[in-house]
């Protein structure tokens, strides 16, 4: 892992200004926040193909559909928790049982809008997009995986939430890294236990290894960059080669990454998980890396998840 | 202005009637469904069909095909009564409606039934996906082949319509579409606002009061009509003129009544859901075949 971080709005602004040269049928569309999450940059690129339809998230939702119903890919733009909060009826209505070919772009995941305070934190978007067929949930964790992802996502059948960082994320992987979605990413091969991360708390599971590495424990690493459908394969891998699992995710406890690995692993091959996130509370305003460690996404906190999990393994007979 | 012939007007008046009936036994066969609010709009779609949108029931994915997206999707009866009839799928398929395993979803489905554009059900969603569908045909079609977008075609050449109830512009989502649609000067967007003055517990004055109605959509940027919603020349002479105006979406509203054709439903709000018991049957089915003649 390179030292570098990357403004990841930039990137994505970038990223949507290719796919419009690449992908004539992509339309970009946004409830008035296109200069928070960067799609600017394609409304000055493609002005044609980009449509403001004022502060209205479940009308932004509705027009994508009707563009997707006439063969266009709509690209959504707001933020998280409006497409999961407000907009979700035409979610669940029109992307999931509809099957409409939409993709939301969800900006401002997480914590990262730390600033503007809870409100505007995102931290049960997962748990609720997770619970309705049909859907497709990609993270995208690092800047090549976002531009890898993205052409993905556009060319995936059917309706997609995305889940994107305000903030700089660290460069993770090289340039010829290649995820596709459906497929998880070992990061750092051991056997000991495993470590699941998504988003920007990839770097923090590999400083987390790094320092059980110190102590002879070797972690495995594993990116989980889509959430649904889950790569139960790698993950129930993870649960008979390491036999314990710590989860890792900017997100609520309830619903999210953890919840899917635990579900996953409990019915197939049940060995100790521990859970780290959000533990069913609301935020506050604050410094974004701060808030973080704050609210229980702190390395110390995966490191005493992955002692407990450590601990739990050896009480409980390896499957 | 087009010249609509008597015996056309006749024809299609009689049509909506026999709607009305096959859309009555459906219901009291299956024993579940809305009738009030299908029997009102029985011109409006008979009309649409069977005169003015330009549809091919051959190619129910014709890219250039008008879209009628059916807002008020509870009504749906009466939507799948008008696509069998005009020959997306077999008529006897009507008598599955609302039964198991049956194409024929409560409320719309377009996976399942041919012609059927959008979901519909939860109110309110029309004008927004009409906004997306009708930004869409004004954009030419891709240069890149694939199965959802004829490579040649100039999707502007459609058109797209959109039923509402008037229960449902209760909903926020109707009034943002409604500024979008006039933000982008729509001019191939028509609603029809099948205004028949009654939602599922009363009369729409006393529920959420609507009016001024027409001064609404007015002072929303756009070109509004009002029409008797049940004369088939009104209709038909009003759809005309929405296709005239241009960069400006189009609204008509229809005053319409609710449960028309069976006097005992008339202007009763119980009948937006209710089924009739047998007797109750028998007595609508011989006023909707007297209407007939």
């Amino acid at each position: 892992m390179k030292d570098e971080w990357v403004n990841m709005r930039l990137v994505y602004g970038r990223a949507l200004v290719e796919l419009g040269r690449t992908h004539p049928d992509v339309v970009v569309l946004s409830a008035d926040v296109s200069n928070s999450d960067h799609s600017y940059m394609f409304e000055e690129a493609f002005p044609d193909r980009f449509f403001n339809v004022g502060i209205a998230e479940q009308c932004l939702v509705d027009v994508a559909v009707g563009f997707a119903s006439s063969g266009k890919i709509p690209l959504a733009n707001t933020f998280s928790f409006l497409f999961a909060t407000r907009a979700l009826e035409m979610v669940r209505t029109h992307l999931c049982y509809g099957r409409a070919n939409v993709k939301l772009m969800g900006a401002y995941s997480g914590l990262s809008d730390s600033f503007d305070g809870p409100t505007h934190h995102s931290i049960t978007d997962i748990a609720i997009m997770r619970s309705l067929p049909n859907m497709t949930i990609v993270v995208p964790s690092d800047p090549v995986s976002l531009n890898k992802l993205l052409l993905q996502v556009v060319e995936w059948p059917g309706p997609v939430f995305v889940r994107l960082t305000r903030n700089e994320a660290p460069v993770l992987f090289e340039e010829d890294h290649y995820p596709h979605i459906g497929g998880a990413v070992v990061l750092r091969q051991g056997t000991d236990l495993t470590l699941v991360g998504m988003g920007m708390m990839l770097d923090r599971c590999l400083k987390a290894a790094k320092a059980l590495s110190k102590d002879g424990i070797e972690a495995r690493v594993i990116e989980m960059h889509i959430i649904k459908p889950l790569d139960t394969l790698c993950i129930l891998a993870a649960a008979r080669e390491t036999g314990a699992i710590v989860t890792v995710e900017e997100h609520s406890v309830i619903g999210g990454l953890g919840a899917a690995v635990a579900e996953a692993v409990t019915e197939n091959c049940p060995v100790p998980v521990r859970r780290v996130g959000i533990v069913d509370r609301f935020t506050e305003t604050g410094p974004y890396h701060d808030l973080l460690d704050h609210y229980g996404m702190s390395v110390a906190e995966i490191l005493r998840a992955a002692r407990e999990a450590l601990s739990m393994k050896k009480k409980i007979p390896h499957p | 202005m087009h010249h609509y012939p008597e015996e056309l007007i006749k024809e299609l008046a009689a049509k909506a009637q026999q709607f009305r009936i096959q859309v009555l036994k459906m219901i009291y066969d299956s024993q579940s469904g809305h009738l009030g609010g299908a029997l009102s709009c029985a011109e409006i779609i008979t009309c649409l069909y069977f005169q003015h949108m330009k549809v091919d029931p051959s190619r129910p994915d014709w890219p250039e095909r008008d879209r009628l997206l059916f807002s008020k999707g509870h009504a749906c009866a009466m939507l799948y009564t008008a696509l069998s009839h005009k020959g997306f799928f077999p008529i006897e398929e009507l008598m599955t409606f609302r039964k198991f395993r049956s194409r024929l979803q409560g409320h719309p489905e377009p996976a399942k039934t041919p012609g059927v554009e959008v979901v519909a059900g939860p109110l309110g969603h029309g004008i927004a996906i009409g906004t997306g569908m009708a930004l869409a045909g004004r954009i030419p079609a891709s240069q890149k082949p694939s199965a959802m977008s004829a490579p040649t075609a100039m999707a502007s050449a459609y058109r797209v319509y959109v039923l509402l109830g008037d229960g449902e512009i209760n909903a926020g989502v109707i009034w943002e579409g409604a500024m979008a649609a006039a933000k982008f000067r729509l001019g191939n967007l028509t609603a029809v606002l099948d205004y028949n003055g009654i939602q599922q517990t009363g009369a729409t004055a006393d529920v959420m009061p609507t009016e001024p109605i027409a001064d609404k959509w007015a002072s929303f940027g756009w070109h509004v009509q009002e029409i008797h919603g049940h004369n088939v020349l009104e209709i038909l002479t009003a759809l005309d003129r929405a296709d005239e105006v241009h960069a400006r979406p189009s609204m008509i509203i229809a005053r319409t009544t609710k449960g028309k054709g069976v006097s005992f439903m008339e202007y009763d709000n119980r009948w937006h859901g209710m089924v009739p018991s047998e007797a109750q049957y028998h007595q609508a089915l011989r006023e909707l075949e007297e209407g007939l003649s």
